[in-house]
Parts: structure tokens; sequence; C-alpha cells
């Protein structure tokens, strides 16, 4: 069927990023797997030391390491849990809009694509609790004065309202883009039969876009369960240890401390984590295409 | 008389709704927007007005915030290394991947595809361990080139990710027809295949461009005081100056201006890219 080169075109053309792939994904992950079971500072005069299974059981008997799991897991699911919610509710308000959607969606686009440095420096003067506006929103409501990123206790919801209004457009634009490629004759039908506004959106709309609505929840918990930008911008983790999640508290044993053993055992351990929520978007990508299809 | 009144209430409920809704509205817009607003003017705010932070609109606007960024702050390097280091990783990333994506898209190579989607869900700082251990063992740590590797991690999934459904979405007979006996399937694809995806090269081009503008974390980890990009540069203002916050604000809005200009302009291809994944089944 094909000729001469054309034979081997599959692997001419993939070659490069298998390459990539395995000298830059594969091996690097069979070196954190090894290293994991070392002890070393990446001094030149020290040597690695093995030592076995330590670096896993002083990570799974530290109180730190189970505080930046749960952290990354009660973070993930409020922020996933709010911005789906409020995505999908945005998303059907604006799909009633005729005009002006255009410049509608772009200020949507605007939180998604600024740098997340800068949008973390923002946030900080927004909450700086003398001269940002935060306070000044939140005395001039009448509540009390909050000190957002600079206390144990405020610092964790302080991040998920970031992350929140960073993060809830990406719902809503796939909703939206749901939506649009939904049929108006299902509608029309359903008007005929007399479903009002309620019925046509909880029997028609949201049960079809079910699928899509699953794929962003998937892909939003993946992105949420890594956040490190905003995080290291603002806090750098702190104050103490109570921002760190799995990705900053892996950074900070790896490139704050040097414990590179140490840090490869956290991040085998983030990876599975990671890796779990991914299998299942992989699982449910196939049953909702081998259905839809 | 009682029909008229009941019309009339209709009408004034209706109106009121539509009022709620578009107030509402309003407010979500509002609420996105402020953020970014709040950085534009406080970049043009002195010191004394951005200590008062009821001074919203009424303040007297300077650029010395701007001009400090760029001469005592010296943004100019940080700058340049940034369009370096995304313009060539993201040139890099189509020419791996793109034709990569069109034989996963052509030759149904299901498992590569699959191995893609793991290298966008791992997380990138799991790579980041061995590769600074091995860049400091091979002297690249601080070059563009451990950069530009680094990026691709980034941008070479994600290129291959968005133009594989483009790919596959134009029909068989039509590629058949359009090459011709004679042609090979090389020559196929650049003639023919590339030209007809090219909405969805755009869209993979400018999120990776946009992606690795906004990278952090690898700048932060192999970036030296040489090659540091843009958000490494303004992380670094923080930590030590952590009062001038006009420059600050500057700095935040030098550094976001391209993307939300390319957003703006080339917004279609922007909100496919973002959706990417979750919309087409």
């Amino acid at each position: 069927m094909y000729k001469g080169v054309d034979k081997y075109i599959k692997y001419i053309f993939t070659l490069p990023t298998l390459l990539f792939v395995i000298l830059c994904v594969t091996y690097p992950l069979i070196y954190t797997f090894q290293l994991g079971f070392h002890e070393w500072s990446m001094s030149v005069s020290i040597p690695k030391n093995w030592v076995g299974l330590r670096n896993y059981i002083e990570l799974l008997t530290d109180s730190r390491t189970w505080d930046a799991f749960w952290r990354t897991i009660v973070y993930t699911f409020i922020v996933v849990v709010v911005e789906t919610v409020l995505g999908v509710v945005f998303a059907l308000m604006l799909a009633k809009i005729k005009r002006g959607t255009n410049i509608i969606r772009t200020v949507f686009l605007l939180p998604m694509v600024a740098t997340p440095v800068a949008v973390g420096i923002v946030w900080k003067l927004i909450y700086e609790p003398t001269i940002g506006v935060g306070n000044m929103i939140l005395t001039g409501l009448g509540f009390k004065a909050s000190t957002f990123l600079g206390s144990a206790h405020t610092v964790l919801p302080s991040l998920i309202l970031i992350d929140i209004w960073q993060w809830t457009p990406m719902v809503m634009l796939v909703v939206l883009a749901g939506i649009s490629g939904l049929s108006d004759d299902i509608y029309e039908s359903a008007r005929i039969d007399g479903a009002n506004e309620m019925q046509q959106i909880f029997k028609i709309t949201l049960p079809l876009l079910l699928p899509t609505i699953l794929m962003a929840v998937l892909l939003r918990v993946i992105d949420a369960l890594k956040t490190f930008d905003i995080i290291y911008a603002t806090t750098q983790g702190g104050p103490g240890y109570s921002s760190e999640n799995l990705n900053i508290l892996s950074y900070r044993y790896a490139f704050e401390y040097f414990y590179m053993g140490k840090a490869s055992a956290l991040l085998i351990i983030f990876f599975f984590v990671v890796f779990f929520f991914a299998m299942l978007y992989v699982v449910m990508k196939n049953k909702l295409e081998s259905r839809y299809e | 008389m009682d029909m008229v009144e009941y019309k009339r209430k209709k009408a004034a409920k209706t109106v009121c709704l539509k009022i709620l809704f578009w107030a509402a509205i309003l407010f979500i817009v509002i609420c996105t927007l402020a953020p970014v607003l709040w950085m534009l003017s406080a970049s043009f705010k002195s010191i004394v007005d951005i200590m008062n932070p009821k001074k919203i609109f009424m303040f007297s606007p300077t650029i010395k915030n701007y001009v400090d960024v760029f001469t005592k702050h010296k943004f100019i390097n940080p700058t340049i290394n940034s369009i370096i280091v995304s313009v060539v990783s993201t040139a890099i990333a189509c020419v791996m991947g793109l034709p990569t994506a069109y034989s996963i898209a052509r030759f149904k190579q299901t498992k590569l595809s699959l191995v893609i989607l793991a290298v966008r869900i791992i997380p990138a700082i799991t790579f980041l361990v061995p590769w600074y251990i091995i860049f400091s063992e091979l002297r690249l740590t601080g070059t563009y080139t451990a950069l530009i590797i680094a990026h691709l991690l980034v941008s070479l999934p994600l290129i291959i990710w968005i133009v594989t459904p483009y790919f596959s979405s134009i029909p068989r007979e039509l590629e058949e027809a359009a090459c011709i006996d004679g042609s090979s399937i090389a020559g196929c694809f650049v003639r023919i295949m590339l030209p007809l995806a090219v909405p969805g090269i755009l869209t993979a081009a400018i999120l990776a461009f946009i992606y690795s503008w906004n990278n952090f974390l690898f700048a932060l980890i192999l970036s030296s005081s040489r090659t540091r990009t843009l958000p490494m540069a303004i992380f670094n203002f923080i930590s030590y100056t952590d009062v001038n916050w006009g420059g600050l604000m500057a700095a935040s809005c030098i550094i976001t201006g391209p993307v939300i200009i390319i957003s703006l302009v080339l917004q279609k291809y922007v909100v496919s890219g973002l959706t990417a994944g979750a919309v087409k089944g």
C-alpha cells in the first residue's frame, strides 16, 4: 500500500516526540523513583547514601506531610465544587443574552490568561491588611477586618478565593460552548409540550451537558491538585506551614532544604495522588466517547 | 378590567426580573474585572496614593512606576529572555508536535496519545528534581537550553493534544483526493494537511506561547540572573522591595499586558484552546 519512506512515516513523524518523552520524561521519572530510596543533599563530596524505605517512612509518619496532603484534597474539593456550581450558573445566565456576549466572554478570559505570579501579587495588594481594598470592603459591609494571607486560619480561604476568581471562567466557557452546540429543535418541542424555563434547564440542558461538565470538572481537579504559582507568589507556603500543599512541600524539600532523596519520595507519592485522578479522567473520557459516538 | 390589571402586573414582574438579571450579570462582570483594573490603576499611582485604598478613581496618575521598573529594576533583560524562551520553545514544539499529532490522528496511535496525556497530567515538579541534578552535572543550569527544554514539557503535549482532533476531523477522502499519486505522505502533510489545520495550529501555538510566557516554576528552578524570565524577575522584586507596590503593579501590567492583548485580538482561538479536552467529548 505504501512505498519507500511512506512505510516508516509513522515512526519518522513520531520519533522526535518519542525521544523527548523517553529522555525528558521516562528517564527522569525512573531517576526520581530510585533517588527516593537515597539520602543526598546534592553535595559533590558526599555521595548518595542508600536508605531503603526510610524516606517514605519518615514522610508518612510526619504530620507535615499529612497536613499538606489533606490541604491539597480540601483545597481541590472546595475550589472545584464552587467553580463548577458558579460556572454552570453563569453559563446558563450568559446563554440567555443575545448581545454583547463577545465582550463578556473576553472579560472572563482575563483571569485565566493573566500571568499567575502577577495575579498573586495583585491579590497580595488587595489582601494587604492596612492598605488593601479587601479590608475596606469587609469593614464597609460591617464585618471585622481580616488578616487574609497573614494568619494560619485565613490563609487557605483567601487562596481558595483567588483560585475561584481565576478558574470559574474555565468551567463557564466550557459549559457555554456546550450549550451553543445543542440544537434548538429539542427546546422547541419541549416548549410545545409546555415545559417551562426551569424544566428545560433541569430536564434538557443539564443532562445533555453532563459529559462536558464532568470533563471540565476532572481537568480542574487535576490542575487544582498541582496549584503552585499563586501560592508560592503570595505566601511561599506560609505563614509557617499553613498553606503548603503537596506541590509546595515537594518544592521546599528539594530546592529550599536540598533533601533530594526525601523530596523525590514525596514526589512519587504526589505522582500517585495525581495519577489516581488522571486514571479516572481517562476511564470516564473513554466511556463517554463510546457512549456518545 | 381585571384582565388589564393582570397583564400590567405580569409586565411589571418581567421588567423587574430583567433588571435583576442584568444587575447580576453586571455584578459578575465587575467582580471578574476588578482585580485587573485595580492592578492597572495602582500601577499609575504614587506611593502616597497607594497607601490610601479609598482613592480608587481620584488620584493624580504618574508613569514613574513604569520608568522605575525598566531603569532601576532592569526589566529589559528579563523581557528579552521571556520572548526568546517562549517563542523558541513554541516553535520547536510545533515542529516536533505537528507531525506527531498528524500521525496519531492518521494511524490511530492511541497508546502514544495516552502517553502524551500522561505528560500533560503528571506534575511538572516530578521532573524538575532529576532535571536540576542532570542539568547541573552537564553545567546547563541557568542556560536558555535548559529553560527551553523545560518549557517543551508543557508546550509539546499541549500542541499534540489540541491539534490531533483537528487532523482527525479532516475527512480521509479529502486527503486521498488531494494527494494524487506520486506524492509522498510527508509532502501531502506539508502541502495539504497543515494548511487545512491552520485554525487548530494557531489555537495550539497561541496557548503554548501563553503558558510558556506565564511559566514560573521552571524559571524559579532553572534560570540564573542572566537568563531569568519576567515571572521570575517580578518574584525577585517582591522579595526585596516589600513596600514598592506601585512598581510591583507596573511590573505586573507589563508582564500580563502582552497576554491580555493576544487574548483580546485572538479571542476565538484562545477560548477554544482553553476549553480543549473538555468540549470535544
